[in-house]
């Protein structure tokens, strides 16, 4: 509950360092070298709750996107589900799901990153699916591939730059949702932007933490990349 | 669904809608703070995509743009932007919103003036038209589907963003919820955090239902069978 534990505001900065000069700096070395134990580890919870959410999404998604991309029927409706819940705000999101679960542990964030992120995987991954040539289909059809090793085989390796595009969107987004946790004082690195604003508006730990969020957004996004060019080997000639 | 039974009794409770910062007041407030945010990104985004795509360069740049204001946090820019010149108050919150709102804005206006057939540009030009002209009479009046898609995507992305605003005192329906968190969850305020997500989620939702009927009135009527997808859908509020 620390969203709302206002203390009554101090006169001095409780935590801005007093010796680097006067007041309150956007960079301060001696804060991050005094710090970094507590910075790493809101870090790694960061990146361990991105990851535990995309992948768990991942795991439902690419059944869901199978399921609307076999049954056409299903697509429509999939989709427009997902349009909807993609409209809640993530805070109304939260709000709902928090009470319900409870606040002490992060299953609460966990649950709204999930439903976002699964979202745009279940729409890219179909996309990526009904993009597959029907030629392509209906050649592996007449090599006696069946349903399942049609799927295995041809059409989710020929859908996996759809499947990776949104699974790079997916994860910045999350890392970015991740810190609208910090509602209930689960929010990794965006415990630390708050927690900056509320201590008397210390930029240091605040800079600290938009910046190792944004980067770490960008370096998740590079790997991802990175990943995508080893598992499409046959898209690198091709200039997209 | 206790707590769900909760929050309808506190929204049956006209006090909590009439009081000062009640949900009126909240909601007068969110509206303020999004219209201001939108009008804002209008004002940076179109001309700046219009003129990429009647000149027809820059595809790349705002490819770029958009995914890079999807890993910035709102929260951080909500934080940082009081620090600065803006001071406090509904200026930065205004600022911090239309940071995101631009993107939508930007996407939609390039592909609303790039998706124009170029043979429709050739005649234009080849009737004597000039490029203020062609943009004027030709391109602007083609790509007004396309704009009202960026808008549409831009407000409803502003309108749950807005909620975030709470976090840094900056007014809006959030408020609600975090005084719900103030109450505590063991002494009703759980009711008050259910309400406030419900009234915040149906805004975004009524915002998104009356903008798609917007974009539908002025889409030219020919074009409006055509299905096409949006350029930059709405990323979840970060």
């Amino acid at each position: 509950m620390s969203f709302l534990s206002r203390a009554p505001v101090p006169a001095w900065p409780l935590a801005a360092p007093t010796d680097e000069g006067p007041g309150n700096p956007w960079i301060s070395w001696r804060y991050l070298h005094d710090n970094a134990g507590a910075l790493l580890s809101a870090l790694e919870y960061h990146a361990g709750l991105t990851a535990r959410a995309v992948i768990l999404a991942l795991i439902v998604a690419l059944p869901l996107a199978v399921v609307a991309y076999w049954i056409r029927p299903l697509t429509g409706p999939i989709l427009a589900l997902s349009g909807i819940l993609y409209t809640i705000p993530s805070l109304a999101l939260l709000a709902l799901v928090a009470p319900v679960v409870g606040t002490t542990t992060d299953t609460s964030v966990l649950i709204a990153l999930v439903l976002y992120a699964l979202l745009v995987l279940v729409r890219n991954a179909l996309a990526g699916l009904t993009q597959v040539p029907p030629e392509v289909r209906d050649a592996a059809a007449g090599m006696g591939y069946g349903k399942f090793g049609r799927l295995w085989r041809i059409e989710l390796p020929l859908a996996l730059p759809g499947i990776m595009t949104g699974l790079r969107l997916a994860t910045v987004s999350t890392v970015a949702l991740v810190t609208v946790g910090s509602l209930i004082g689960k929010g990794g690195l965006g415990d630390l932007i708050l927690g900056g604003f509320r201590n008397n508006f210390f930029k240091a730990e605040i800079l600290a933490g938009a910046v190792m969020c944004v980067a770490l957004a960008l370096v998740l996004d590079l790997v991802l990349a990175g990943l995508t060019r080893l598992l499409t080997p046959w898209m690198r000639e091709r200039p997209s | 669904m206790n707590y769900f039974q909760e929050g309808f009794v506190w929204l049956n409770d006209p006090l909590n809608w009439t009081n000062p910062g009640g949900l009126l007041d909240r909601l007068r407030e969110h509206l303020e703070i999004s219209l201001w945010a939108v009008l804002l990104g209008c004002a940076v985004g179109w001309p700046i995509g219009i003129w990429l795509g009647h000149r027809g360069r820059g595809g790349g740049a705002v490819v770029t743009v958009a995914n890079l204001t999807l890993a910035i946090p709102t929260l951080a820019l909500l934080t940082i932007l009081p620090l600065t010149r803006l001071g406090f108050g509904k200026p930065p919150v205004v600022v911090a919103l239309a940071v995101f709102a631009v993107p939508p804005l930007l996407a939609n206006a390039y592909t609303g003036l790039r998706q124009i057939d170029p043979e429709t540009r050739d005649a234009a030009r080849g009737m004597g038209l000039s490029g203020g002209q062609l943009l004027r009479r030709v391109e602007l009046p083609l790509a007004v589907p396309y704009l009202a898609a960026g808008l549409r995507t831009a407000a409803v992305q502003v309108v749950a963003t807005a909620a975030l605003a709470a976090f840094v005192n900056g007014g809006g329906l959030g408020e609600i919820i975090s005084a719900g968190f103030g109450i505590g969850m063991s002494n009703g305020g759980g009711g008050q955090i259910v309400a406030g997500g419900l009234v915040v989620a149906v805004l975004a939702l009524l915002v998104e239902a009356l903008l798609a009927v917007f974009q539908w009135l002025v889409t030219p009527r020919p074009l409006r069978g055509v299905r096409r997808s949006r350029v930059a859908a709405a990323v979840p509020a970060g």
